[in-house]
């Protein structure tokens, strides 16, 4: 048995510690220690997006980081999209669109689709599908779900500039 | 876009609300298999063959148990004496024998990956390093990996007791021949103005799910095993666990988790026996995940496929004879979906003359299982091309030429009834008046390819309860894990019998002690057979509701009305009353209401596609990319146009993959070589265009809304429709999936120099 190492990180805006071994991921950190088991495994081999995470604001796999790794850093898991229980825009967005079937790979999906759309407001069809490639759906051919993501992108923007509005 | 047959004034069916289990999926909340943990609770590993055919000679644990953290080791030896006998579970038909030497092998390895032995340690890494340490002894043997190679005289013989129906007691790799035929075949081709005959050849290819294989075993000292799994049937997982550890089905309850994708891969059990043995041995509830390697080497794809179609029209474009041999790949053990593929192949055409031969062989490869339409799309790739050239050949437009022989209600079946009413002219014409045909495509290398397909669609046996709330609301109970948004559909039937906004019901999939027996999530049948059983339930609450009323009212039951979600008093001016108002008088006139349904019905309405497709092809690469695609379906009745899209959209996309890249890759040595998501490469947004889609509503008379079910069908046309359109385009007729690049550069070369040839010979 390796020994653990004591990490501190933010994870969804709570600072945090916990023990970890070497070899775990952040994948199973997240999953197996922390309980936050929204993110999925699919793969291990960071080929289908299901664990995909944001490290201070980038998606990445998460099966393909340790844990140990997460020292430091700002994780915001598919359990942190949601504010005070109000769901976030995107997420409101696939229910809608009903952009899941079986949903195992949504949470994947939330977190490159919020990561596209927080550097890019304005994205075309093809800068969302180029953006969601590395995420696998098996159950909706993808058509749902890019609708929801460009919608999603449409309302947030409409949103901001309500807010932008002078009074 | 829809083209209705069906009747019926709706308040919620056909309408699009939000699925109930939608916010537990997009905020993280919703519990898959691998998603559960107990305290104390064990990790399992299975060790698995790296040989594709092998004698086992010894295994070894001793060393691996030694390992700190190791608690408990099972091989076959741990499994009691299954038997040799086929019994029905569902809709597979299931060798308790076979099934237990696929759960750990006996005396053989029969493919890459067979599971040996499971270890149980207190994580996961060490279960892994455990494997390592386990030490196996094998007489490695000659692999058979192909149909060809199989069937050959002095093959190399898989399973020693394997016989078949035809060639006495002769050791054979063939399980099974089936035939199917009608009219005089030799009279009509000699009818025949064209005759085109090809052969096809498939790979094998895998459903695909994102989510693995999981399983959470808990054995009690009482005896009891409760099982938490992600599967198409908690009821089949139970049935089928209990054979293999030799376990009465009372003794054993399945808790079905959220299920992430199962296509049909998901309607057996692989790990299930071993969490319980393991669980039985350590006294610990133990959970086994597969790695996305084992899914692929060792759940239960669907088989590849050798398929010859020799197909005759006469010039005016009738069908007149059809000559099919088709033998599938059916892995380590027999029960390859080829009849089901010899059932569908020409079934959407009236053919008056046809034989249909089809070989069900084992090969050393995992034993496959079923997937959407099971059987049917290799079937419909080389039935579809063929017909495809025969309409050119007669000068008529492929949807047409479909139209002029394509079944309607009182066509004879394969098997001889009449068909009831169906919807597959529907769906061609449908096609035909879409923007999307209608459209003209320009460019170079482009090509337009259409094709259709057919499937059964399937009832077996489904329950229900609807349970009236204190307060006025509901819940329906069915025993249907929800693959695809079926809890939906549930309760917004529920919701329309009760006359209550879909909100005010709450629709569960229970586990198999709290709720009556429901056979598997599969063969499109939930919507169908389950809903029948929530519409049945639901009218039954409603008969207690009125009976409850009329007790308020001191009048006879026939004396109160229940229309619009509120009781009324016939006659005189009693104000009516909601069930809401009614609730609270529950306990005074009798107590709960809980309406009940069981239903095993036989009205199943198949289902048809019809899908266009517009590719473009690069001619230095052999790149297909897929520019357009529409589906049209007939779905019966379409209680949530959403979902039903979404089964449309998701079966298309999975055609398109099957088409263009999918297969599974053995090396000489029957290892397989492409056993990870980078190397089987499944369609990513990036490859897919927008799938637009035409719901048909032929309402199918054997059900009370008129539903067929809509999972499956989706998935037959796509590859078909793939090859006419390269056909279009490059002018090569594929007769191989996947076409891949290389394939199809070369055959896109081969084409231009027998063309350069043949201008030289001019």
């Amino acid at each position: 048995m390796s020994k653990k190492t004591l990490v501190e990180a933010t994870i969804n805006g709570e600072t945090i510690e916990f023990l970890c071994e070497p070899r775990q991921s952040l994948l199973e950190a997240l999953r197996d220690v922390l309980e936050l088991t929204g993110s999925k495994e699919g793969c291990l081999t960071g080929d289908c997006g299901a664990c995909t995470v944001l490290v201070d604001g980038r998606a990445v796999c998460s099966c393909l980081m340790l844990g140990v790794e997460a020292q430091g850093k700002s994780i915001v898991t598919v359990e942190g999209l949601a504010t005070n229980g109000v769901l976030s825009v995107l997420q409101n967005k696939f229910l809608e669109h009903a952009a899941l079937q079986c949903g195992i790979c949504t949470p994947g999906f939330l977190i490159s689709a919020k990561s596209l759309l927080d550097r890019n407001p304005k994205p075309t069809e093809h800068e969302v599908r180029y953006a969601l490639a590395g995420n696998l759906c098996r159950c909706t051919g993808y058509d749902k779900i890019v609708k929801a993501v460009l919608d999603a992108a449409a309302d947030i923007r409409s949103q901001g500039e309500v807010k932008a509005a002078p009074r | 876009m829809a083209a209705s047959t069906t009747t019926g004034d709706f308040k919620v069916i056909g309408t699009r609300p939000i699925r109930p289990d939608g916010v537990d999926k997009v905020t993280g909340r919703a519990k898959f298999g691998a998603d559960y943990a107990f305290p104390g609770m064990l990790h399992g590993k299975v060790l698995r063959s790296p040989h594709a055919h092998a004698i086992i000679k010894s295994i070894k644990i001793d060393k691996a148990l030694k390992l700190p953290g190791v608690k408990a080791i099972v091989t076959s030896k741990d499994l009691p004496q299954a038997e040799n006998k086929l019994e029905q579970s569902g809709e597979l038909t299931v060798n308790p024998r076979h099934l237990s030497m696929n759960i750990l092998a006996h005396d053989k390895v029969l493919y890459d990956g067979h599971a040996i032995a499971a270890v149980a340690a207190t994580s996961p890494h060490i279960a892994e390093e455990a494997l390592r340490l386990i030490e196996v002894e094998y007489e490695v043997l000659p692999p058979v990996m192909t149909v060809d190679a199989a069937m050959r005289p002095g093959a190399p013989i898989l399973l020693k007791d394997l016989r078949n129906n035809e060639e006495g007691d002769k050791p054979t790799n063939v399980a099974q021949h089936f035939q199917f035929k009608r009219g005089d075949v030799a009279a009509g081709f000699k009818a025949a103005d064209y005759v085109i005959e090809r052969e096809f050849n498939t790979a094998m290819v895998h459903q695909g799910y994102i989510e693995p294989h999981n399983a959470v075993g808990i054995y009690n000292s009482d005896g009891q095993a409760t099982i938490y799994c992600s599967t198409q049937g908690a009821f089949d997982v139970r049935s089928l666990s209990a054979h293999v550890l030799g376990m009465p089905v009372g003794k054993i309850k399945v808790v079905p988790a959220e299920i992430g994708g199962g296509f049909g891969g998901k309607t057996t059990i692989y790990l299930e026996p071993l969490s319980v043995l393991l669980s039985k041995k350590t006294g610990a509830p133990v959970k086994l995940v597969m790695s996305r390697s084992e899914v692929l080497r060792a759940s239960g794809p669907t088989p590849g496929s050798k398929i010859k179609v020799k197909m005759g029209a006469t010039s005016d474009g009738k069908l007149v004879a059809a000559e099919i041999w088709m033998a599938y790949e059916a892995g380590a053990f027999p029960g390859s979906p080829v009849a089901a593929g010899a059932l569908c192949i020409i079934a959407p055409y009236t053919v008056e003359n046809f034989q249909i031969d089809a070989y069900d062989v084992v090969v050393n490869r995992p034993k496959t299982n079923a997937y959407r339409a099971p059987g049917t799309t290799q079937a419909a790739f080389a039935s579809e091309t063929v017909i495809d050239e025969l309409a050119e050949k007669c000068g008529i437009d492929p949807i047409d030429f479909r139209i002029n022989n394509g079944v309607k209600e009182g066509s004879p079946q394969i098997m001889g009834p009449p068909f009831k009413r169906i919807g597959f002219i529907q769906t061609c014409e449908a096609i035909k008046n879409s923007p999307h045909y209608k459209s003209k495509l320009t460019g170079k290398f482009r090509g337009r390819g259409v094709a259709s397909g057919f499937w059964f669609n399937a009832g077996m046996q489904s329950s229900a309860m609807v349970n009236i709330h204190t307060d006025g609301t509901a819940s329906v109970v069915t025993g249907s894990p929800d693959i695809g948004g079926s809890r939906a559909s549930m309760a917004m039937i529920a919701a329309e019998v009760l006359g209550m906004p879909m909100t005010d019901v709450r629709p569960i999939t229970a586990d198999t002690d709290s709720i009556g027996h429901t056979d598997v999530t599969a063969g499109s049948r939930v919507t169908f057979a389950t809903g029948m059983a929530v519409y049945e339930a639901a009218k039954d609450a409603v008969r207690q509701l009125i009976e409850r009323a009329a007790k308020v009212w001191e009048k006879k039951p026939d004396e109160v009305e229940f229309r619009d979600g509120m009781l009324h008093a016939k006659g005189n001016g009693v104000p009516p009353m909601s069930i809401k108002q009614l609730a609270p008088r529950f306990p005074r006139t009798g107590g709960p209401i809980t309406g009940r349904a069981s239903v095993n019905p036989r009205g199943v309405g198949p289902g048809f596609a019809t899908t266009v497709v517009d590719v473009e092809v690069d001619p230095d690469t052999g790149k297909v990319q897929v520019l357009r695609c529409t589906i049209a379906q007939d779905a019966g009745k379409a209680i949530h146009p959403s979902y039903v899209e979404g089964q449309m959209q998701g079966g298309t996309a999975q055609g398109i993959g099957w088409a263009l890249n999918e297969e599974y890759f053995y090396d000489d040595k029957g290892t397989l070589r492409n056993s990870s998501f980078l190397d089987y490469r499944i369609p990513t947004c990036l490859d897919l265009p927008m799938i637009e889609t035409i719901i048909v509503e032929e309402a199918n008379p054997g059900h009370p809304l008129g539903v067929r079910g809509v999972g499956e069908v989706s998935i037959v046309p796509p590859v078909a429709a793939v090859a006419n359109a390269i056909y279009r385009a490059v002018g090569v007729r594929m007769t191989q999936t996947p076409m891949s690049p290389p394939r199809l550069l070369k055959a896109i070369l081969k084409h231009r120099g027998a063309a350069q040839h043949s201008a030289a010979a001019d």
